[in-house]
């Protein structure tokens, strides 16, 4: 609940505020929240943590308010710096990137809104939502350290 | 007059060497089998191998439909990846088993030119020929497709395909993998699949200037071949993969995530869709291999 508290802050927080100079720093966060929903949802999903419906929702909501801000986390000025590894596609070909996190967006959404009951229904939205992660990743991100 | 002839002599002699030197060397025709390889499991190699990470049309998802045209960025111009579906007017229809076999192990065309390493044949040249033939097979299967694709756009003199001979007298040992006897069957396994199917060293092992693999380094990343951004080091060193189990490496192959889920991006995330179709058993075979290389810190 906290984290989810936490990660609500800074995303509204940093969809507001951004500077150039803290934006890559905020958005590195934001996908740090998305990598522990995704770990908690493949714990699950491997059976290596009992299902529970409410830690799927909670996962996913997580991986939607990033999606939500995400878009306004790459203002100019903040192509370099911090280590970060966007690629400047994401500058260049920027209907291209937010059509990619506004599927992300609207793939979480719809799995929120009919909420998987039972482990087998959350494989099938795992699998739908996680599809996002390569598809975004191959095309904006480039690794620099 | 006599230096005018030395001279002569001179040229014409250099000139014989280099075309000595830069002879395409090929298969022996006895070597290639006349049974017919077998298309199930040419697929598996066929995602081994990781053809249509370079090779499928873009602009679509079916990793089959190979009507190339991606262009490769490179420091020596950039390689128009070309249509090898069984056209016979596009592709590579027309081949023979022999004509197939020389171009992954040797590195050479039907024609008896040479291509350049950006076709990794200094990986697949570690290929059994029956997996060759099991390939041919499965790739004889597919859709034929039509496209024109452009030659390569390099500066002079990356143009002169013949100078590619002495490239290949460094880095084209012509071996074939040999397992060790030391090490398991899975170790093994997977040996033979980083290093010949995988191509894994072509970006995960540092090149030098003139774009030979600096082998000192295995697998310890490097500049992007590509251009922009690293290559990370694979291998079992902390500037490496060294804190992930045999058990990570397999599921990031499998998944695309790594031990804090953080998900492959670049071209990894096209190599991984490829590894994803492999077994689980051969998976964890290139996961033991990987923890069994040595461990290299980073170059810099």
């Amino acid at each position: 609940m906290r984290a989810l508290i936490l990660a609500g802050t800074l995303i509204l927080g940093g969809a507001f505020t951004a500077q150039a100079e803290d934006a890559a720093k905020l958005r590195q966060d934001m996908m740090g929240t998305v990598g522990a929903a995704t770990g908690m949802s493949a714990a699950m999903v491997k059976g290596e943590a009992p299902f529970d419906a409410r830690v799927a929702v909670l996962a996913l909501r997580a991986m939607n308010a990033t999606a939500s801000g995400f878009g306004h986390m790459f203002p100019e000025g903040s192509e370099t710096g911090h280590d970060t590894e966007a690629k400047d596609t994401i500058w260049s070909d920027r209907a291209g990137f937010e059509a990619a996190v506004e599927k992300f967006r609207t793939d979480t959404a719809a799995a929120i809104a009919s909420p998987p009951a039972d482990l087998d229904s959350f494989k099938v939205a795992f699998g739908t939502v996680t599809k996002n992660c390569g598809a975004c990743h191959q095309v904006y991100r480039v690794k620099k350290n | 007059m006599r230096v005018f002839l030395s001279l002569l002599t001179i040229i014409i002699g250099g000139f014989a060497v280099f075309w000595l030197l830069t002879q395409p060397q090929t298969l022996d025709a006895s070597q290639i089998s006349s049974d017919a390889g077998d298309p199930i499991a040419g697929r598996i190699i066929f995602f081994a191998g990781g053809c249509a990470s370079c090779h499928a049309t873009l602009g679509q998802d079916d990793a089959t439909h190979l009507g190339g045209g991606l262009g490769l960025k490179t420091p020596f111009g950039t390689f128009n990846v070309p249509n090898i579906s069984p056209s016979k007017s596009d592709g590579i229809g027309n081949w023979s088993m022999i004509e197939f076999a020389n171009a992954l192990k040797r590195g050479v065309s039907p024609e008896g030119s040479h291509y350049y390493p950006s076709f990794p044949y200094t990986s697949y040249q570690r290929m059994t020929l029956k997996d060759v033939a099991d390939l041919k097979a499965f790739m004889d299967t597919l859709q034929p497709v039509a496209s024109n694709v452009a030659d390569h756009d390099l500066p002079f003199p990356f143009t002169v395909r013949r100078g590619l001979g002495l490239w290949k007298q460094l880095y084209l040992d012509k071996r074939s993998f040999v397992a060790d006897p030391n090490a398991s069957d899975k170790i093994n396994r997977g040996a033979y699949l980083v290093n010949s199917l995988g191509h894994c060293s072509e970006c995960h092992t540092p090149r030098n200037l003139i774009g030979g693999p600096d082998d000192s380094r295995f697998l310890s990343g490097g500049p992007n071949p590509e251009g922009e951004g690293r290559i990370p080091n694979i291998t079992p060193h902390p500037d490496g993969i060294g804190s992930w189990s045999e058990t990570d490496i397999a599921y990031s192959l499998e998944s695309g995530f790594t031990p804090d889920f953080d998900s492959f991006g670049g071209s990894m995330a096209a190599v991984q869709k490829n590894m994803a179709q492999l077994s689980a058993s051969d998976r964890e075979a290139i996961a033991a291999y990987l923890k069994s290389i040595p461990a290299l810190a980073n170059a810099e």
